[in-house]
């Protein structure tokens, strides 16, 4: 108890832990804020509520089309590096062998590199190789760039597998393909979901690969830089982005609560170890 | 052991490496046996077991179960089936669903399936828990799931791995009789692997003791523990107090030796004894050894001295230094008498019974 009675003494930290939480928040909160305001311009006093800018959004066909662009993009982009992250966490987690840790990180080094560069590089590749930008190259992009985040979710979801309910499923009388469908599968799913949520979330949202190698057919990010240089539209972007933040939210958190369900489960299937 | 074998273990070697897991084991296992493998950790007794299911691949050798060489089948195509040491119940499946598990390959009709379920849920007394999910049963309820999930089976074999040892002491001894009373019931093989000597003697037909990759001695838990072959065995099962003694006579079956405080007496001869120099090793059980109270006589007694002592509730464990003898002797007294008062530094006279020495091959 002696940390508690610590905390208590310090007056400061209540301040900090605010002042903390609006550096976060306060400049996302603007947006929705904005975006169901009556005025073409963004500053204080607000003019009166109107959802006016949500409605003309409907209207907007190249908005639209964009948005159309980046569901795509982000279903093919989660389905594709979910899978790649698939194989690569269960040998990581399953299997020992030479060059393993060399491996994890090369995997999850992407990560680290400085995403203009990489957008650089491929746009090069690309470009070299003599292939048309399309929403196609976007999705190659961003499959390299979501893998270590999917990998890392899975990874997470596959360290507690237990590998003897696979042996009891083999002992059982069930095939190979079998156990990966009855067993493996089912107790890996919440897992795999949550990859795929994290994977379309981080594709929605991305911008510099995106704008590199889309060509002439914009996603939803890349739609939204290319508004910012007109003023007037700036509110229905606004409401555009909340609707995004929205989104967002939803799968992060819908992610995290699988994420978390997964681990409860394989943790029950473990502590019959006692 | 019944009359013909219901796996047989021919020359079976496991190598990793250089490292031998298992060492050219030769093994029968009769039909409707309760039968142990008893070693410590790292002995082959897993190895062994995770052969015969079809989880591991001998070097060489041969496994053959119910006539059948079974060394090329995959472990869903044997007629084993096991309890996992951790259980391994499936998580995502309720005690019904996990029991049904392996019946559903067989496409038996709906109500055989749920007859068979129930019949092997209510052997392990579970019926009322058959819609529980896995993370809501006790270790004890995991392993009578795990055991009705291999039971409905119907296998030829069920193969054990320390099934009692995430078990507290008290839920263990209770399974103990109950597996014992189980595997009565039902007839078939058991094959245990335990490293408690005490779970071996009480629950198997017959054990068999293992060290480095080798089988050490095959027999009944009485004649294993009475007549232990090797100083090895012998101080694996419940310890025992080991002597030399001068060999002063040989035949075919017993050796006659001198011993510095037990006199003359003849032994069995061990299998696969070999004098050396003409010694050979005796040993006594702690418990074969009495103390004699005041004016008690014995046709056969040592004396020496109380050393240390150790209370273990109903039994005391007395060291007892004996001059001549190179080490001090261990012995085990129940405590009716008094055993657990002896103060340290008594003088104290010991009795025994020629026929409780036995000789022991190294």
């Amino acid at each position: 108890m002696s940390g508690r009675h610590g905390i208590q003494k310090s007056r400061w930290l209540p301040a900090y832990v605010t002042a903390y939480l609006a550096f976060l928040y306060l400049p996302i909160l603007l947006l929705p804020i904005f975006s169901f305001n009556n005025a073409a311009s963004t500053t204080f006093p607000l003019a009166g509520f109107t959802t006016k800018w949500y409605a003309s959004l409907w209207g907007n066909t190249v908005m639209l089309e964009a948005a159309r662009n980046s569901l795509i993009v982000g279903i093919t982009v989660s389905i594709l590096s979910t899978g790649l992250a698939i194989c690569a966490a269960r040998a990581v987690t399953r299997y020992k062998f030479r060059g393993q840790r060399a491996a994890t990180g090369l995997l999850m080094a992407p990560l680290f590199l400085p995403e203009i560069i990489v957008a650089v590089s491929l746009l090069m590749i690309v470009l070299q190789l003599g292939i048309e930008l399309s929403l196609a190259t976007v999705i190659l992009g961003q499959t390299v760039f979501c893998l270590p985040y999917a990998l890392t979710v899975l990874i997470s979801g596959f360290d507690g597998f237990d590998r003897s309910l696979e042996e009891a499923s083999l002992d059982l009388g069930e095939t190979a393909f079998g156990t990966f469908r009855r067993v493996t599968l089912p107790v890996v799913a919440p897992a795999i979901i949550s990859s795929l949520l994290v994977s379309f979330t981080i594709s929605l949202d991305e911008f510099i690969l995106a704008f590199f190698l889309s060509g002439t057919e914009p996603t939803l990010p890349v739609y939204i830089w290319g508004q910012l240089r007109f003023a007037a539209k700036l509110p229905s972007v606004l409401a555009l982005g909340s609707i995004m933040i929205a989104l967002s939210i939803i799968l992060v958190t819908s992610a995290e609560i699988l994420r978390r369900r997964a681990e409860h489960r394989l943790k029950a299937g473990a502590a019959a170890h006692g | 052991m019944a009359e013909k074998p219901m796996i047989e273990i021919d020359a079976v070697s496991r190598y990793y490496g250089i490292y031998k897991a298992l060492d050219d084991v030769t093994l029968d296992i009769g039909a409707g046996e309760f039968f142990s493998l008893l070693g410590p950790s790292g002995c082959g007794k897993t190895t062994l077991l995770r052969s015969i299911a079809g989880f591991d691949t001998p070097t060489s050798g041969d496994i053959r179960i119910d006539g059948r060489s079974a060394i090329d089948l995959p472990p869903n195509k044997r007629p084993t089936n096991m309890v996992f040491q951790n259980y391994a119940i499936f998580p995502h499946l309720n005690v019904e669903e996990n029991v049904a598990y392996g019946l559903k390959r067989l496409k038996l009709d709906a109500a055989e399936e749920r007859r068979r379920v129930g019949d092997a849920l209510e052997q392990v007394r579970l019926a009322h828990l058959s819609k529980r999910k896995a993370h809501e049963l006790s270790g004890g309820q995991r392993q009578r799931v795990a055991l009705a999930r291999a039971l409905v089976m119907r296998p030829k074999v069920l193969l054990l791995d320390e099934p009692l040892s995430a078990l507290d002491k008290k839920l263990r001894e209770e399974m103990q009789v109950e597996l014992r009373t189980l595997q009565k019931a039902v007839g078939i093989t058991f094959v245990l692997v335990t490293h408690d000597q005490y779970e071996a003697l009480a629950m198997s037909d017959r054990i068999a003791v293992m060290f480095g990759g080798r089988i050490a001695q095959v027999a009944t838990p009485k004649e294993i523990y009475q007549h232990p072959l090797t100083r090895q065995v012998a101080d694996f099962l419940g310890g025992m107090n080991f002597m030399q003694a001068r060999i002063t006579g040989e035949s075919a079956i017993n050796l006659s030796v001198e011993t510095a405080r037990f006199g003359n007496v003849t032994v069995t001869k061990p299998r696969g004894f070999a004098a050396s120099n003409g010694q050979a090793t005796i040993g006594i059980r702690p418990e074969r050894l009495r103390v004699l109270w005041d004016d008690a006589k014995a046709d056969c007694e040592v004396t020496g001295l109380v050393v240390d002592r150790h209370y273990f509730g109903e039994i005391t464990h007395l060291i007892v230094d004996v001059p001549g003898l190179e080490k001090p002797l261990s012995v085990s007294e129940t405590n009716n008498f008094g055993a657990d008062d002896i103060p340290v530094g008594a003088p104290i006279r010991l009795a025994y019974d020629p026929d409780a020495l036995v000789a022991l091959a190294d």
